[in-house]
């Protein structure tokens, strides 16, 4: 099963290993993965600013890109749901071009939906012990119902407690351009996450999207929480914490 | 009302740092939020059920020049008098020369947020009549020096039990009561005489129907049905396009409505007004007026925004919305604020009147999930910023940074070198390699908040090396 890794233009420059947490997911359930390496941008940054004509361009870079892999795997339920259910409307003009780009899109999949719904991967090399409890993002939650896979793939994690927090799938703010057009909005709303994420009690917050995990670590370190450890759910899974340290 | 919704960010900021208000607006989820939940829960047929009422809606709005036709046939059948107002000035006219032509010195009101956007009230004040507010929350507003709602279902939503307490025992000159449902009484022992005096009573309509030419009216404390049926006159003022074609069709809608707004099954009153007092008739207006608004609604119909007009204003929208969580309903600088407000305002009001609005979302669509009618709110917002852009309305820098942003990451070399340094200058600013506290690129950010500082190289870079090392 040839995969295409859409690694994210997010977890390209500021955290690298979700990446590679994530091939190695891919690899352990049995997929080959191919990188491409002219990948940047999805183009929901464009998308979302009200630029259709940059974000038409960049699908059509990103469909040269991928169209010959079986499936195009993406840990970001946002950049998934961008591909999966924006990128057909943007060719309106071109049937054949606006088909191509239709089956892009239906073989386009968030991380944990492909592992748990496609590829039904049986073991994986996490080994982390402790409590976690889980963010539900918006795009992935919304846009792709993504809500029971993530779970399930923790509860495959004998060491993993799920401990839920109150109000999972609230927005935690971030919003893309929102978090540095209306900083102090984005920032407050984000308090209300990290509340929920207290009351949780957990180790652990994991969630599926590196734009709100930055805001929330983000939030946590600046309201003087320095222990409440913030991953992505590829990490946990894949058991690459960056730490070095006891299992992750 | 007149639009202040270019000071959005300035007065959200404002909000923020409103200690009262912040602690009014935490009571949203369990006064709104999970009474709704719980609603919703009790229907087995939620999903089937809003899209049905979306069919509806579209059915009606697609002809809406034929279902207004056959509402001003039927009501004028009935004995009502059927007025149409191209805009909130036309309104304020209609509505005084009514006053006049009875005599009207005083009316009595109940909720009418087109009243809001038509400033009818300083209107009536202007030509010499009295209108006194008979909802609890408007009333509030009336005595507090004509304070604009900040929520569409809860105009007051905004205000402490202490500060009205306080505002009674001020204007009252009462002693000031503690409990709310002493201070309920005392605001009905005042309005009571207004109701048994005025000469005009003035309602919104939450439904038009068609067929019987009847508004509907849903409300919770009974002022309602007061003002439509005491007075001699009623006029009823109300958007174009809250006309359904049949009662079923209303019936379809009021399984919705009550539960999205205020998670009741059924409002504590529900009034369908047909017509004129018949001879036999125990109450009812001598004289019934309908009211029928466009205010830019009309301009929707045909075009890319047409769903907007689906909304029946349950308020489940702003109820949900991170943004309004945060800072209620008066930042957004016009009548209707949350995500139906940042889509309307623009569209009603001018888009240049309005630029912080459509981009004042993180888009999380929790809007659009419990919308009942299925507006696609955020698809909505994005078409504004669409809007924005090509009207060239969006600030130089900005536009400057998105050209140079999409330029790059459509020549992937180049975007791979601008990674590459950004990686790097960010790894730089961690303070302990952990953690960024000012961010001179994007202060925004830092304000509130830190970065995680990156480890410095790309996962490109990192697996093109990886793939060097491997051969």
């Amino acid at each position: 099963m040839r995969v295409g890794l859409l690694v994210t233009c997010l977890i390209d420059m500021l955290r690298p290993r979700i990446g590679f947490a994530t091939l190695e997911l891919l690899e352990a359930a049995g997929c080959s993965v191919v990188v491409p390496q002219t990948q940047t941008c999805c183009g929901q940054p464009a998308y979302n600013s009200g630029d259709r004509t940059a974000t038409r361009q960049l699908a059509i870079k990103l469909l040269g890109e991928f169209e010959d892999c079986a499936y195009v795997v993406v840990p970001s339920g946002a950049c998934a749901g961008m591909v999966r259910k924006h990128y057909a409307e943007l060719i309106t003009d071109d049937p054949a071009l606006a088909q191509r780009m239709a089956t892009l899109a239906a073989k386009t999949y968030e991380l944990t939906e492909f592992l748990v719904n496609v590829a039904k991967i049986e073991n994986m090399p996490g080994n982390h012990t402790g409590s976690v409890t889980y963010h539900d993002s918006c795009s992935g939650l919304r846009e792709l119902g993504i809500k029971a896979q993530p779970r399930r793939l923790l509860a495959r994690l004998p060491g993993v407690t799920l401990k839920e927090m109150p109000d999972a799938e609230e927005c935690c703010g971030f919003g893309g351009a929102f978090s540095v057009k209306f900083g102090e909005l984005s920032a407050a709303i984000a308090e209300r996450k990290c509340n929920s994420i207290h009351t949780a009690a957990a180790d652990v917050v994991v969630g599926g999207d590196l734009g709100c995990l930055l805001n929330i670590e983000g939030k946590l370190r600046r309201m003087g929480d320095e222990t409440t450890r913030v991953l992505h759910i590829a990490e946990l899974l894949a058991g690459v914490c960056g730490d070095g340290s006891e299992g992750c | 009302m007149e639009i202040h919704s270019m000071h959005f960010k300035a007065r959200a900021g404002q909000k923020m740092a409103d200690v009262v208000l912040q602690q009014n607006l935490k009571k949203t989820r369990s006064k709104f939020v999970d009474k709704r939940a719980n609603a919703i829960r009790q229907l087995d047929d939620f999903e089937d059920l809003r899209t049905a009422a979306q069919e509806l809606r579209d059915r009606v709005i697609n002809n809406l020049d034929l279902w207004l036709e056959r509402f001003e046939e039927e009501a004028t059948r009935r004995g009502a008098t059927v007025l149409w107002a191209r805009d909130g000035a036309e309104v304020c006219r209609l509505t005084v020369d009514i006053a006049r032509k009875h005599g009207v010195t005083m009316a009595v009101k109940s909720k009418s947020m087109l009243s809001e956007e038509a400033a009818l009230n300083q209107a009536l004040e202007a030509a010499g009549i009295r209108p006194v507010e008979t909802d609890l929350g408007e009333y509030i507003l009336q005595i507090n020096n004509n304070e604009p709602p900040s929520h569409i279902v809860a105009p007051v939503f905004h205000k402490s039990k202490e500060e009205i307490s306080a505002l009674f025992a001020r204007t009252h000159g009462l002693p000031p009561k503690t409990g709310i449902e002493e201070m309920a009484r005392e605001a009905r022992e005042v309005l009571r005489p207004h109701f048994l005096s005025a000469g005009m009573g003035i309602s919104g309509g939450n439904f038009l129907v068609a067929e019987t030419g009847s508004v509907a009216l849903v409300t919770n404390e009974g002022n309602g049905r007061m003002v439509t049926t005491m007075p001699d006159v009623h006029v009823a003022i109300t958007g174009i396009e809250k006309v359904v074609p049949t009662l079923e069709d209303l019936a379809t809608l009021m399984r919705l409505l009550p539960r999205s707004a205020t998670g009741q099954s059924i409002s504590n009153y529900f009034s369908l007004l047909t017509g004129v007092k018949k001879p036999d008739d125990s109450d009812g207006p001598r004289h019934m007026y309908f009211i029928l608004v466009d205010n830019g609604r009309a301009d929707l119909v045909a075009g890319e925004y047409a769903a907007m007009l689906r909304c029946i204003r349950c308020g489940a929208c702003m109820n949900h919305c991170p943004v309004y969580q945060s800072i209620g309903g008066h930042a957004y600088g016009w009548v209707y604020p949350g995500p139906m407000g940042s889509v309307l305002t623009p569209l009603l009001g001018g888009i240049e009147n309005a630029l912080d609005l459509p981009q004042a979302s993180t888009l999380c669509n929790q809007c659009g999930s419990v919308c009942p009618v299925n507006i696609p709110l955020p698809d909505l917002l994005r078409k504004l910023r669409e809007r924005q852009l090509k009207n060239g309305l969006r600030p130089l820098s900005e536009r400057l940074l998105l050209r140079s942003w999409s330029w790059l990451a459509r020549h992937p070399r180049c975007y791979t070198l601008a990674a590459q340094l950004g990686a790097r200058y960010l790894r730089w600013l961690g303070e302990d390699g952990k953690r960024i506290r000012v961010l001179g690129l994007m202060p925004e950010w830092t304000t509130g908040r830190d970065l995680p500082a990156p480890p410095g190289k790309t996962f490109r870079e990192l697996y093109a090396a990886r793939a060097r090392a491997r051969k």
